[in-house]
């Protein structure tokens, strides 16, 4: 017994490096798989006011950017708005008939050089954000809410490879999943397109309706090439995103009002 | 004694906020975001409880984890630089390091610079392979390892001649 004591006494250090590295491992490895750690992400309240006081001074430099972004996409919904017969408009207005509500909020926290990517924005709990809403910037897709504190939110954003994104090819109803393969910030991967569709390159990739967290046709990218993969039965993709991820400031959150209901219906269906 | 105990919270609170505001949002040619915070291995007493020392670089490895969504690789990475730095103290300044006295102001520059490069490549292997976790990425993970491990280095040189630590 002395022995074993004064044996784990003298090699204390390398135990204790032992218990350090073995708990980061776990954490490691789980990241590569499984959601992120519920306690420790940067939505947090610390981690949040950082980052949110570090964006409110470094927002100041590409205001006339933004600026001018939010201009050309407020003369697009003009453009549409003012194109559409005005039954379509009131109706719309109807708060019963909309199905997506849509908040807006600001990324404080950016990242596309890591294998999982996440963002941080200043939304939370407060301002009705939560858990799997689809988040959008100005030109398409970024990602999903994964967790959600009271004033902030993280996103896992496409550029992930957890990120399993439905999207098909616009104008047909042949859908595949929108992967990331670590690579290049600003292509993406789609896969399991069949063979027999016909691909040309420069066409739009846009959202499926097989999910509830994006709406049908929420742009994506555009493909940049494409060839068969090994099984030579189904196509690998690579699309150019529309999102230039490196450079995010305004970013939409979309929710579904009747994902509860979806849900619900297919967790009877499966059962 | 009291303190170099305030000059490392200090320290270590200052080097986060660089991390993660700063050096985090480089981006320099797209993918070089320097690991700065390894400095704090070099300027941390050298005589000082080794255990002690793994659980302050856990800390800060998993406080800059928690900022940028990584989980436990910088925590990781640097709790094993904190257990073979002095390994690698013996390996650069040779028998002098056994001495009681041993401090960096004598030794030379190039043996603090070698110290200090390898600290920042076996941090930076350590921090790309588990991140990327794949044999098949190698050249991948080497690319990162090296681009972004000289840049950590330059930068760590600037920072350690502009900061002379003077409680060594």
């Amino acid at each position: 017994m002395q022995r074993i004591i004064n044996f784990v006494l003298r090699y204390r250090n390398a135990f204790l490096y032992a218990f350090f590295a073995f708990i980061s491992l776990v954490m490691t490895i789980r990241s590569h798989s499984y959601h992120q750690s519920k306690f420790f992400n940067s939505s947090k309240w610390v981690t949040g006011s950082i980052y949110g006081t570090g964006s409110d001074v470094s927002s100041y430099f590409n205001l006339q950017e933004e600026n001018h972004r939010l201009v050309e996409e407020n003369q697009q919904l003009r453009k549409l708005l003012f194109n559409t017969p005005d039954d379509t408009i009131t109706n719309s207005l109807d708060s019963t008939l909309v199905v997506y509500e849509v908040l807006s909020a600001k990324l404080i926290k950016n990242s596309f050089n890591s294998p999982r990517n996440y963002v941080t924005i200043n939304k939370g709990k407060n301002d009705g954000v939560h858990q799997d809403m689809g988040v959008i910037t100005t030109d398409g897709i970024l990602g999903i809410v994964e967790n959600v504190s009271n004033n902030f939110s993280t996103v896992q954003s496409v550029l992930n490879t957890k990120s399993n994104i439905n999207a098909k090819i616009k104008g047909t109803e042949y859908f595949g999943s929108l992967i990331w393969d670590t690579k290049d910030y600003t292509v993406a991967q789609l896969i399991d397109i069949p063979r027999l569709v016909p691909l040309v390159v420069g066409d739009t990739i846009v959202t499926g309706g097989m999910s509830s967290i994006f709406p049908e046709n929420v742009p994506v990218g555009v493909i940049k090439k494409y060839d068969l993969n090994a099984s030579q039965s189904f196509y690998n993709i690579d699309v150019e995103l529309f999102s230039d991820m490196a450079n995010i400031k305004n970013v939409y959150l979309l929710e579904n009002k009747d994902k509860q209901e979806i849900k619900e219906l297919e967790a009877i269906t499966i059962e | 004694m009291n303190n170099t105990i305030i000059i490392n919270i200090l320290r270590f609170v200052l080097l986060v906020l660089a991390q993660v505001l700063i050096f985090n949002n480089l981006n320099f040619l797209g993918f070089i975001n320097p690991m700065v915070y390894v400095i704090f291995f070099y300027w941390y007493p050298i005589k000082a409880n080794k255990a002690l020392f793994m659980l302050i670089a856990f800390l800060l490895g998993l406080t800059i984890d928690i900022f940028s969504d990584t989980l436990a690789l910088n925590a990781l990475a640097s709790v094993s630089i904190a257990y073979i730095r002095p390994a690698i103290m013996r390996f650069c300044f040779g028998v002098n390091f056994d001495f009681q006295n041993f401090s960096f102001k004598n030794t030379t520059k190039l043996q603090r610079i070698t110290f200090m490069a390898l600290v920042v490549l076996i941090h930076h292997l350590i921090f790309y392979t588990f991140e990327i976790l794949s044999i098949a990425h190698i050249l991948l993970i080497l690319k990162k390892v090296f681009a972004t491990g000289i840049v950590t280095l330059i930068l760590c040189i600037l920072f350690s001649s502009l900061f002379s630590p003077k409680t060594e």
